[in-house]
């Protein structure tokens, strides 16, 4: 397609393509790219260079005359501090554990809506609400409605089925991770079974049709034609959700404050700078998380182009 | 042939009937247990605050508007409208900025391409992968130091750069459908580019335009950590506005229920309308 628009451009214009109005030519074809890439680039971009070069100083804000080169000595704090160090495992574990159990429940999901029944769409949009809520308000939402120990939903039900006696957990101060988790679990669900949906009904229908006449079982169906098939949804869903769940700050912001170990990167990072005003270590914190996310990155990047050009070829 | 076709699905269909409407059982209850949160929120905030928070749970208490009145600011309190009109402002007016500056950019890329253009769009791709997070220092220090800071047109500058590579990928996979041949046969009629655009693309390509509008819109309005960062009395926004419940006070439940069922209203609203595109927006295009 790239080659073929100078030359067809040279035939519409009925002249040998001289060299100079081919250039011209190109510039006008580019030019309405450049005020979103410019824009992009300045906005976006450039302060991650910022960044880096403020990781590599000792600043801290409180303190603005005393500003001084430090070479990696942040990053060294950074990687010894017990504070930080736990910041990057909770945010493998978070992200980890949520990408998971959603993926699977998201799987469940799309292979029941996959079949035909009554009131499908109505189900379907059923399932997409809860990622339709401001992330903060579900989060406010599980915080007081579900966890609270007194009167949250939880506790009340397990009141109302084991009277008096029942167990009346406090959820999130026994168990923060888990709060935490089971919050974004449910926001990022419909999102996966998005994903899955998409990819069953991007099946061939006559394949499995073949199988099922050659006796396939359901079971066999779904290991031989259908996961297969699926494989490259799972990891673009794997990807993605990572993507999005290593940068969550609002459900770690809204249900624990960071506290009882469920800070994540994102969360440090911010009170890092905005709490703590250490402005070296925050940054060095970051760039950390971005090399993290870089590598993501390429295997997402690489799943994406890999569905895209079996799209465009389509 | 035939007879395999007619016979094979007759046999198992007694049974294969009865265990599809099992799943579709399935399916009703598991679609009831992932929305009972939101309507359990939903009857919460029309409670009283006392029959809210009782325990165990009184499902069946008066109904009233109360916790609606509170959230309102008509009992006292803070108003949550100058917020509202702040997310309006930011999600609005950088949603608008983002299709203005994607829209050329997508055409760059589908109708009539650059070299390389897939390279270029996997540039955009990559930039969204990169956390925000790490950009945030800079981002406030450079407000602070421009008089930026609590002001609403600071979020509006970075949602539009926030939101730009997926509404290009979007734009330009909804872009890519219009058939070139009928580009072709327009301009051979003699059709200049504008009428070519307004005649003959935009028809085509309008409802995923609009489907990457109501994206763009909803990542806008459900923004927090940088409104959180940058903005504070004046530039609040929704979200942050929300913040303000995140410590328990007293009997509030209703209220923080109403507050934030009218805040997820307008995210619900443009979700619900965009529900056909919402996977391609975001997978990032990659899934149709």
């Amino acid at each position: 397609m790239t080659l073929t628009t100078p030359a067809r451009a040279a035939a519409v214009s009925g002249r040998p393509a001289a060299r100079r109005p081919n250039r011209m030519r190109a510039w006008a074809t580019r030019a309405p790219l450049l005020p979103a890439l410019v824009f992009m680039i300045v906005v976006t971009q450039l302060p991650f260079v910022a960044t880096l070069v403020l990781s590599f100083l000792d600043w801290n804000a409180l303190y603005p005359d005393d500003r001084r080169f430090a070479g990696f000595a942040n990053y060294g704090e950074v990687l010894s501090s017990p504070d930080l160090r736990g910041s990057v495992w909770t945010t493998i574990l978070l992200t980890v554990t949520v990408v998971l159990v959603s993926l699977l429940l998201g799987l469940l999901l799309a292979l029941l809506l996959d079949r035909r029944f009554r009131g499908r769409a109505a189900v379907r949009t059923l399932l997409i609400a809860p990622f339709l809520l401001v992330p903060i308000a579900a989060a406010l939402m599980w915080k007081h409605l579900l966890f609270n120990p007194e009167y949250g939903l939880f506790n009340g039900i397990l009141h109302a089925i084991g009277g008096d006696g029942a167990v009346q957990p406090d959820w999130i101060s026994e168990m923060p991770l888990l709060a935490v988790e089971a919050a974004l679990i449910w926001q990022w669900t419909p999102f996966m079974m998005l994903i899955l949906l998409a990819g069953l009904q991007s099946r061939d229908p006559q394949l499995v049709e073949a199988a099922r006449m050659d006796g396939a079982s359901d079971w066999q169906v779904f290991a031989h034609i259908t996961l297969p098939h699926l494989r490259r949804y799972l990891e673009l869903g794997v990807l993605l959700g990572s993507v999005y769940i290593v940068q969550n700050f609002d459900a770690v912001f809204t249900l624990t404050s960071g506290g009882l170990g469920t800070a994540n990167l994102p969360y440090t990072i911010y009170q890092t700078f905005y709490q703590a005003h250490e402005n070296g270590l925050a940054s060095a914190a970051g760039v950390i998380v971005v090399i993290g996310s870089i590598i993501l990155a390429t295997f997402a990047l690489r799943v994406v182009s890999s569905l895209f050009r079996e799209e465009v070829s389509r | 042939m035939a007879t395999v076709a007619t016979t094979a699905p007759r046999q198992s269909r007694p049974h294969g009937r009865f265990r599809g409407a099992a799943l579709g059982v399935v399916a009703w209850l598991a679609g009831l247990v992932f929305v009972l949160p939101i309507l359990w929120m939903v009857l919460t905030s029309f409670h009283s605050e006392a029959d809210a928070a009782t325990n165990p749970p009184s499902v069946a208490a008066a109904l009233t508007l109360d916790g609606y009145r509170e959230f309102f600011g008509l009992t006292g309190g803070a108003s949550p409208w100058p917020s509202l009109i702040n997310s309006m402002t930011a999600s609005l007016v950088s949603t608008l900025l983002t299709l203005l500056l994607a829209l050329p950019a997508a055409y760059a890329l589908s109708i009539r391409p650059v070299k390389k253009w897939t390279d270029v769009l996997f540039f955009f791709l990559s930039t969204k992968m990169l956390p925000l997070v790490a950009a945030l220092l800079p981002i406030y220090l450079f407000a602070k130091n421009t008089g930026l800071l609590d002001n609403i047109w600071a979020l509006v500058i970075l949602y539009t750069a926030m939101n730009l590579p997926i509404a290009v990928w979007m734009m330009q996979s909804f872009l890519s459908e219009v058939p070139v041949a009928i580009i072709e046969a327009a301009r051979i009629d003699g059709a200049r580019l504008p009428t070519v655009l307004g005649r003959v693309v935009a028809p085509i390509a309008l409802p995923g335009i609009a489907a990457t509008a109501l994206i763009c819109f909803i990542f806008s309005w459900n923004e927090l950590m940088f409104a959180r960062v940058l903005t504070g009395v004046v530039a609040e926004t929704a979200p942050v506005f929300l913040t303000t419940f995140i410590t328990s006070q007293g009997l509030f439940l209703a209220k923080v229920c109403a507050a934030s069922l009218v805040i997820s209203l307008p995210v619900l609203a443009a979700g619900f309308a965009a529900q056909d595109k919402l996977v391609q927006g975001l997978s990032l295009g990659a899934v149709k």
